[in-house]
């Protein structure tokens, strides 16, 4: 691992939220409290944990669209310089996309081809739209429609054609996975896998361990708002006597395909 | 295409139905009212005999039972009659044909100012919202919805035209003047004051209504998903604000045509200018029940006209009604 090809680096992450309680009175709430991470070029990086763990709010940090009650604390590296609001305004949509959780994040009322040529070059926005719909699968009359008129898994490639631009350097994929069949599922993660290859850092956030693992070079595993280990992807295997931490080995253990069993430390919290 | 003939025919019967109870309801509070139309005719003239009250009775039917006065009513009607005006002793229709054009005029100016003011003080609420101009914007359309019309256009004409003599106290064209030599911008300069007033009435819940609805928008998941896109905040109004807001904001003015009439009655009648909502007032106070009851069933086919219009506009511009069928 060279330093000069590292994309992303994510230290000591934390997280805020002031909070309105009976009236006047504020609270702070810090759902986030320390977070590592960091992606090198042409890697792809699952980001696993539980619900609340923190996954969807280290995308939305990096990004810069947390809602504005939100305060971030830390230090968020890109490309060896600090990532400031001013930068992540600049590069957002132009070097660090963002493939959304859920079909939501599409404008219900603007036709799909649209929303994929916002942002590509106003000359060639329709022959570039084309060819991503191509790409996706997508047929070319799909694009006249609107996103209700659409199946959750076209939407999904939709969703995918709009993070495709020319100087792509990060691509943050957060659960781009749930409730897709089988074999949609492959061609999704194959996808990220062709964004790595060609050169990006991909992040993976998603609760599917085993098709992460699938695809993915290295997996952090994150809990309660902090990181707990990050460990390569070959560890997951067998027993998961390679995985440093319990708290990994617990939830690798967990799955039906693997031993399907609690720990102790896990039952001794229960 | 059958789903859309029963919809109009399923709207039709519920107008005519909605003419029908309205007009028996007119009629009978117009029975109940304590204003004798007579006495209210001849004004103060104490020297009317008893034999010619009742020859003025029996010339306006009056003297028949209430239901058969309703009845004759409804069959002119049906036939294309609205009848004679009491007070005027013209044919009702042409009346409102003179005046309807005159309130037309107010209302529709006065429609599309508050819609366009409002929206567009809305959309910068919302955007701004928090800051200095935001509570300004909201400031406005809360003392806005307080403040009753009739108060507002007396506070304007105490100050543009007592004060500042800018504009004529009142009517629809100068006084003294020949009705043809009166000129297209006597008519504007007499306009401009009650439109102004009826159009104030009507900002202050777009604006409301428009930032409340831009505001869910910005924090929807489609905005936040444009922001990690790059779009900046002028794309993003252009790119979905407007779109999203714009829709409800259609409906929710067509929809406003009833209470549009309500305030042009007010603002007509401080005013003094002649168009239906004055006429309206007048007719009620002399008990001139014909053209009462004219005047109230034009304005319901107009109120009604605009729900059905807010209906319409929202299934053939919004994509998820128009292609989702």
């Amino acid at each position: 691992m060279k330093k000069s090809n590292q994309i992303l680096s994510v230290q000591n992450l934390k997280i805020s939220f002031t909070q309105y309680v009976k009236g006047l009175n504020t609270r702070r709430i810090t759902p986030i409290k320390s977070l590592h991470v960091s992606i090198n070029a042409g890697e792809i990086m699952a980001v696993i944990g539980a619900s609340g763990s923190g996954k969807s709010l280290l995308a939305h940090a990096i990004l810069g669209i947390l809602p504005g009650n939100a305060t971030c604390d830390g230090d968020i590296i890109y490309c060896g310089e600090p990532l400031t609001a001013e930068k992540k305004i600049q590069l957002r949509g132009k070097e660090i996309s963002l493939i959304p959780q859920s079909v939501n994040y599409l404008d219900p009322l603007m036709r799909v081809a649209e929303q994929v040529k916002i942002g590509l070059p106003k000359k060639d926005a329709n022959k570039r739209q084309q060819e991503l719909f191509r790409r996706y699968g997508l047929k070319e009359k799909d694009g006249d429609l609107y996103p209700f008129q659409l199946s959750g898994g076209m939407l999904r490639r939709v969703l995918f054609a709009t993070s495709v631009r020319d100087n792509i350097k990060l691509v943050i994929a957060d659960e781009p996975t749930p409730g897709i069949h089988p074999e949609a599922l492959s061609a999704i993660l194959n996808q990220l896998r062709a964004f790595a290859d060609d050169g990006a850092a991909v992040m993976l956030i998603t609760h599917d361990i085993v098709s992460a693992l699938t695809v993915c070079d290295r997996v952090t595993v994150l809990k309660d708002g902090k990181t707990i280990e990050t460990a390569k992807a070959d560890k997951f295997s067998a027993d998961g006597k390679g995985l440093q931490h319990w708290y990994s080995r617990a939830l690798w253990n967990a799955l039906p395909q693997n031993s399907f069993s609690i720990y102790e430390e896990v039952q001794a919290c229960l | 295409m059958v789903k859309g003939i029963q919809y109009f025919t399923r709207k039709f019967i519920r107008g005519i139905t909605l003419l029908i109870g309205l007009s028996i309801l007119t009629f009978v509070m117009m029975q109940c009212s304590p204003i004798d139309p007579i006495s209210a005719y001849v004004g103060g003239d104490t020297s009317l005999t008893l034999e010619q009250r009742q020859a003025i009775e029996a010339y306006w039917g009056l003297d028949r039972p209430p239901i058969e006065q309703y009845m004759t009513w409804l069959v002119n009607l049906l036939k294309g009659d609205f009848g004679i005006s009491k007070v005027h002793g013209q044919p009702v229709i042409t009346i409102i044909k003179e005046k309807a054009l005159a309130s037309a005029a107010l209302m529709g100016i006065s429609w599309l100012l508050s819609g366009l003011i409002g929206f567009i003080l809305g959309v910068i609420g919302a955007v701004q919202k928090g800051r200095l101009i935001d509570r300004m914007i909201k400031w406005i359309a809360y003392v806005q919805a307080s403040i009753p019309t009739f108060w507002m256009g007396l506070v304007l004409l105490i100050i543009f035209s007592v004060w500042l003599r800018w504009f004529p106290i009142g009517i629809s064209v100068p006084i003294g003047v020949a009705s043809e030599d009166v000129t297209l911008l006597d008519r504007i300069r007499h306009l401009i004051l009650p439109a102004i007033t009826l159009s104030i009435l009507g900002i202050g819940n777009v604006i409301l209504h428009t930032r409340e609805k831009m505001i869910d928008v910005l924090n929807s998941e489609y905005v936040i998903f444009a922001k990690a896109r790059g779009e900046n905040m002028w794309q993003i109004i252009k790119n979905h604000g407007l779109r999203n807001v714009a829709l409800p904001a259609i409906t929710l003015h067509f929809a406003y045509f009833g209470e549009l009439f309500g305030g042009s009655v007010l603002a007509e009648q401080v005013f003094s200018y002649p168009g239906l909502g004055s006429t309206l007032t007048d007719a009620g106070l002399k008990g001139d029940l014909p053209l009462l009851m004219g005047i109230v069933l034009i304005s319901a086919v107009f109120v009604f006209a605009g729900n059905m219009l807010a209906d319409l506009l929202n299934a053939m511009i919004n994509p998820r009604l128009k292609e989702g069928l």
